[in-house]
């Protein structure tokens, strides 16, 4: 019994904050666009059954019918993947060093990496404007140095959106390898160099595949923010960089189309599951590991 | 202002125990002098509180999801329309808004195509849509002779391209560009249909290459700060990226003008939601906004012009006489208005808008 209200607690807010929302949302997508407060029909004023009756997937339907959908998601998928290989490229050195840092610098490393996030995200991706902008901070930086002659053309371009979401989401790739490698019983890599190995192939052979688990953590704690990401794409890229997020706030606030708004945002939310699942099945298959 | 409102609340308990009155104002960012909110504080007795937004597409929202909680909300023409056609809006009491008289029947005239009879709004500023120009760099580009005037500038293939090079930026606005591309295409600027659209199409893909942003606001700092030499933009941003440049002494002189070609005219309506919880106090903002000097005030301040005829005597001259808020006659002619968008050719404007801005 008491086993079984513990269990209900964290199931009743799965329910409240996830599975009630989402249904509200697929209602909406079911419903047709109309002048009327709120901007769709039909509502729960017309009756249940009434309200049944008239749904249909006609907005699922109109998805496929126009191209823009599947590239914007596809093109989303792309700047994803590219932005969390990047992510991970200057996330694992970092954390590398953190953990074979002395023991008493760990904490304030950490601290600095946790730092950022004191200060509004919004603000900080605002901050990258002044410094990637042409008449920016790096570019008076660089043609002071002499290294160009002409300011680069950074911001506006998806190399701004590449290091936004690398910035912004790098202390979440960080966190979970520095984890894994901190946990990492040392003398494993001294018995690989007594057996042979040199530092390099110690580094593949016995480190990379032990901290395996926080990559994989890190990955998808990256990728999937990123995919859905709306305002680093906004502030920092330029009209070509098409994204569902940018594409899904179009259909609410321009097309005030709430039902195939909430279409898009279905299938956005289907597509994030294969990599939740994934995660999930990660962290499952970690926790019986160490056990 | 935190410490006037404590002291007329507590004016407000001596004399009767009711609560405080309030009203609730939502208004575009950076559109009035401060110092009248706290001046119809101190002449009502009402808590003002003020919010901000900062396009039309937000505040539509809000009001479409209902019981927004504002007792006045400050859409443009084109939306307004079509939010009174949901319901968004009560009808205003004349009886309650003696200062009506003080409103100018041309304006009046132009915005009744969105608010028949002006039933449900008062026009608060209007201002039209335009080009910023760098002229400097414009003229370093272009060579002296420079269509600075004329929408050529921004949609003729062969200055576009030589603009590339020192930054352009188009607003954000498909109601507001494709109507001006329609315009240089000598159609009807208020042209829905599919060839219309076809038109604009044709007219802003062989200068989309060359534009460097689609932002509705990045520009004003941007041209103030010499970043980009040219911005499609609304005059009194532009007015306002000019004085800015001005203040900083960097050299950069910029010039807004309407295009000889036809430019759009637009108008930012007043309007108390059907659900406003104080819709008295609104009509006593409404009264209190259209007295002839306060709005002088607000457009002194914001450098837009206003509906209010009898405000003009009290109108500094920077605002009166610059043609660039208050266009002379002929000008005037030469500016057009359009009608709402229906929910089907909206979604085909919104397509056009992502293919040009996306190229897919």
């Amino acid at each position: 019994m008491r086993r079984a209200a513990l269990i209900a607690v964290p199931y009743a807010w799965l329910l409240a904050l996830f599975l009630v929302p989402f249904a509200i949302v697929f209602k909406m997508s079911l419903s047709d666009i109309a002048i009327a407060i709120p901007p769709y029909t039909p509502t729960l004023k017309d009756g249940l059954a009434e309200m049944i009756r008239a749904f249909d997937f006609e907005n699922y339907v109109f998805l496929t019918e126009d191209d823009l959908y599947w590239k914007a998601y596809l093109s989303s998928l792309k700047i994803a993947a590219i932005a969390t290989v990047l992510t991970l490229l200057v996330g694992y050195p970092m954390a590398y060093g953190m953990a074979r840092a002395p023991e008493e610098w760990r904490p304030t490393l950490m601290m600095l990496v946790i730092l950022p996030f004191w200060t509004s995200f919004l603000i900080r991706v605002y901050a990258w404007i002044g410094i990637l902008s042409t008449e920016g901070f790096l570019n008076q930086f660089l043609l002071w140095t002499g290294l160009i002659s002409a300011p680069l053309t950074i911001l506006n371009t998806a190399a701004a959106v590449y290091i936004g979401i690398v910035y912004t989401y790098l202390p979440f790739m960080i966190l979970p390898i520095y984890a894994a490698l901190d946990r990492m019983d040392g003398s494993l890599i001294e018995a690989a160099e007594d057996l042979g190995c040199s530092r390099l192939s110690a580094f593949w052979l016995v480190t990379f595949p032990l901290s395996r688990g926080g990559v994989i953590a890190g990955c998808l704690l990256v990728f999937i923010p990123a995919l859905g990401e709306f305002v680093i794409p906004s502030l920092l890229g330029g009209s070509g960089t098409l994204m569902i997020g940018k594409v899904l706030f179009e259909e609410f606030f321009n097309n005030r189309d709430w039902p195939v708004a909430s279409a898009v945002a279905v299938i956005l939310l289907l597509i994030l599951i294969i990599p939740i699942v994934l995660f999930q099945l990660n962290q499952q298959k970690q926790a019986e590991a160490d056990r | 202002m935190h410490a006037l409102k404590l002291g007329m609340s507590a004016l407000a308990l001596t004399a009767t125990v009711a609560t405080a009155e309030e009203v609730r104002v939502y208004n575009w960012s950076d559109y009035i002098d401060e110092e009248l909110l706290t001046k119809f504080e101190e002449e009502t007795g009402i808590d003002l509180i003020y919010d901000v937004f900062d396009s039309n597409e937000v505040l539509e929202t809000k009001m479409l999801a209902g019981s927004s909680g504002y007792d006045i909300v400050v859409p443009t023409g084109t939306f307004l329309s079509r939010q009174i056609q949901a319901g968004v809006f009560q009808k205003l009491d004349p009886a309650q808004l003696p200062n009506l008289e003080n409103m100018w029947d041309v304006i009046e005239a132009r915005t009744a195509a969105y608010d028949p009879d002006n039933a449900y709004s008062i026009n608060y500023m209007w201002g039209t849509t335009g080009l910023g120009v760098n002229v400097g760099k414009v003229k370093e580009v272009l060579g002296e002779d420079a269509p600075i005037d004329s929408l050529a500038l921004i949609f003729d293939p062969a200055n576009m391209e030589k603009l590339a090079e020192c930054g352009v930026h188009f607003l954000d606005a498909p109601t507001e560009l494709i109507p001006a591309a329609l315009a240089y295409a000598g159609e009807d600027p208020d042209g829905k249909s599919k060839e219309a659209l076809a038109k604009a199409e044709e007219v802003l893909m062989a200068v989309r290459p060359y534009v460097q942003k689609f932002h509705s606001s990045e520009y004003i700092n941007a041209l103030a700060n010499g970043d980009i030499c040219v911005a499609v933009g609304w005059s009194g941003d532009v007015l306002q990226a000019r004085d800015r440049a001005d203040e900083a002494e960097n050299g950069v002189e910029i010039v807004y003008n309407a295009a000889k070609e036809g430019a759009l005219m637009w108008f930012d309506q007043m309007a108390i939601p059907a659900d406003a919880p104080n819709p008295e106090g609104a009509h006593k903002f409404l009264n209190f906004i259209m007295d002839a000097q306060n709005m002088a005030a607000a457009s002194n301040y914001v450098y837009y012009a206003n509906g209010n005829l009898a405000s003009q005597e009290y109108l500094i001259e920077d605002v009166i006489d610059d043609t660039a808020i208050y266009p002379d006659e002929a000008a005037l002619d030469n500016l057009f208005t359009v009608t709402s968008w229906g929910a089907k050719d909206q979604r085909s404007l919104t397509r056009l808008w992502t293919k040009i801005k996306s190229g897919t």
